[in-house]
């Protein structure tokens, strides 16, 4: 795989020609990319670094060596390690539901049925939408009076319901599960079922003449065939979960108080409305350097790149 | 008998199927209707209870106000933001993505640093490019938020071209070699116009990507590039008559998204799942 194909042999043969140099052909083309890949990948990681050493507040602008400090405050900081417990919940309970919801979906459609393509063009929609005009949509649809949801369950429950969805403590979390739910699960629905639909028959066929049951063929035959796929869509989604942003900030904005304030929302209040600078690159680089580690074994693991 | 009891099962799963299938379609289509048909409404409609199910006439006073008040300039904000970043994206990726492919440059430490870039949390990078911005004098400029959705977008362009670019045939570029262009004339004359499916594709992910971005454009918009995601959550303050507001601008910035999408639905499960599933 790593060996020079001939291909590459051949341009070390042949002598330069035209306008542009053809040596060192392959490091011009990457060079664009490298440049504004260093922007995002690299500068953020040291300025992070150097910021987080000195003591830039709001109201102090101290950029003398301030050592340790703000990463000492990191531990003290119980409202940003309820953030991250807040993100895990959420991570927790979505994935799953999504993952399995998903694959019962495309089990579902799996095979044909007259008008089947006009389902799954109209079931993927909400997946395209922008997360936070699915936050918007969600919480006209929550409005505990002239939103749809409490009419419909009033109409179960034989009376008015007030409930406040976005205000009320027990009710925020499923609020913004339902929406994430809602949102991601046709993303894992099309996956699962593009994978499912590649799943060779006649091993399935066969099994089931042996008298294999369903659960039996799945978890043997059907569920090894797809997991490659599946891992790489889990790990899309676990990491979209982690940064989860956009739907809180339009269904809750973190609140009630800090009850639905997750690590990306804890990390804008204090850079962007506490102007924390030097506190928040902290968090930051905490971050960055966490994700990092978790992201890059997990493609190594997974073979993603290779 | 047997005959007809077995075609009766079948045809009694198969109403299953389709009872199932609906409940789901409402489930998930509902909420769109409800966004859009909110934006038809008149605000007696919109603040009735019970809720109106369906408006009784179709109005367009609602989107109307959005281009007297020049708040739909934030659409064409988000139109241009993301079609000259993901011009510039493909353009750069490809080149990048056929490093990768054809002389394995830097190997797959490169590859995995790259795809890795892609999964980073927005949040931890935006605060020390903030803070760049702000010392450059870039925030709330076009030129600042292209060269960011630029390299945040760069990653999937790379990682779908280098899928696509793998089944271009070596044979072509190789005769084209021989025939004497030069590399630079091969990448542009044989690379791109072979790939161009896949060009085409992955742009329009990348443009829907950049078009859907939110929290880069909120903190690096002020009051000149406002994109619509952010131009809706400006109306979030008001308690009430902003609802219509909030419909129409979503419903602005979401009927371009599916039209698109649904013309390639060929591609879209490739280009969703990082190219993961072909075909």
């Amino acid at each position: 795989m790593t060996s020079a194909s001939p291909f590459v042999l051949s341009v070390i043969a042949r002598p330069p020609s035209g306008r542009m140099p053809d040596h060192n052909f392959r490091y011009w083309i990457i060079a664009p990319s490298v440049f504004l890949l260093l922007l995002i990948g690299l500068f953020p990681l040291i300025y992070s670094l150097v910021v987080s050493f000195q003591q830039i507040t709001m109201t102090d602008y101290d950029t003398s060596f301030a050592g340790l400090t703000n990463y000492a405050q990191l531990f003290d900081d119980a409202r940003l390690w309820q953030s991250i417990a807040h993100t895990l919940i959420i991570t927790i309970i979505a994935l799953p539901v999504e993952l399995v919801f998903g694959l019962a979906m495309a089990h579902l459609f799996l095979e044909r049925m007259p008008g089947r393509q006009i389902f799954i063009s109209l079931i993927v929609l909400p997946t395209v939408i922008s997360p936070v005009v699915a936050g918007a949509t969600w919480r006209l649809l929550f409005d505990q009076r002239y939103g749809p949801i409490n009419q419909v369950i009033g109409w179960f429950a034989g009376h008015e319901v007030v409930m406040l969805w976005n205000i009320t403590p027990h009710l925020v979390y499923p609020a913004i599960l339902i929406c994430e739910i809602w949102q991601w699960t046709p993303f894992m629905f099309l996956i699962l079922l593009a994978a499912l639909s590649n799943v060779d028959k006649s091993l399935t066929e066969a099994a089931e003449l042996d008298g294999a049951g369903f659960w039996r063929i799945f978890f043997k035959i059907v569920l090894p065939a797809i997991w490659p796929v599946m891992a790489i869509a889990i790990l899309i989604r676990g990491v979209d979960l982690f940064r989860i942003f956009d739907v809180i900030w339009a269904l809750t904005s973190g609140g009630p108080g800090t009850m639905t304030e997750t690590i990306s929302i804890y990390t804008y209040v204090q850079g962007f409305q506490q102007f924390e600078s030097s506190y928040t690159a902290a968090i930051a680089f905490l971050i960055v350097g966490l994700m990092s580690v978790i992201v890059i074994w997990a493609i190594r693991r997974m073979g993603l790149a290779k | 008998m047997t005959n007809f009891s077995l075609a009766a099962t079948r045809r009694w799963k198969l109403a299953c199927r389709y009872g199932l299938a609906s409940l789901l379609l409402v489930f998930f289509v509902f909420p769109i209707y409800w966004l859009f048909i909110i934006s038809f409404k008149t605000p007696d409609e919109i603040f009735h209870f019970p809720p109106v199910w369906y408006p009784k006439s179709f109005q367009f006073a609602n989107y109307a106000v959005l281009f007297k008040d020049g708040d739909a300039v934030s659409v064409l904000n988000s139109l241009i933001l993301a079609g000259v970043s993901t011009v510039i994206a493909m353009i750069f990726g490809t080149m990048c993505a056929y490093s990768l492919v054809r002389f394995k440059t830097g190997g797959e430490d490169f590859a995995v640093w790259v795809i890795s870039q892609r999964l980073m949390p927005p949040i931890a990078i935006i605060f020390p490019i903030f803070l760049l911005y702000v010392y450059l004098g870039w925030v709330d400029s076009y030129g600042g938020l292209i060269i960011l959705y630029t390299a945040f977008n760069l990653p999937y362009v790379i990682w779908m071209m280098r899928g696509y670019i793998e089944d271009i045939p070596l044979e072509l570029e190789e005769s084209a070699l021989v025939d004497g262009c030069s590399r630079w004339a091969v990448l542009w004359k044989v690379v791109f116009p072979m790939a161009r499916t896949g060009l085409f594709a992955t742009a329009v992910f990348t443009f829907v990507f950049a078009w859907n971005e939110f929290i880069f454009a909120l903190v690096l918009t002020r009051t000149e590039v406002v994109t619509y995601t952010v131009q809706v959550t400006h109306y979030f303050g008001g308690q009430s008559n902003f609802w219509a507001k909030i419909a129409a601008m979503s419903a602005l910035g979401t009927v371009p998204v599916f039209i698109t999408v649904s013309l390639l639905q060929r591609f879209l499960v490739r280009g969703i799942s990082m190219g993961a599933v072909k075909g």
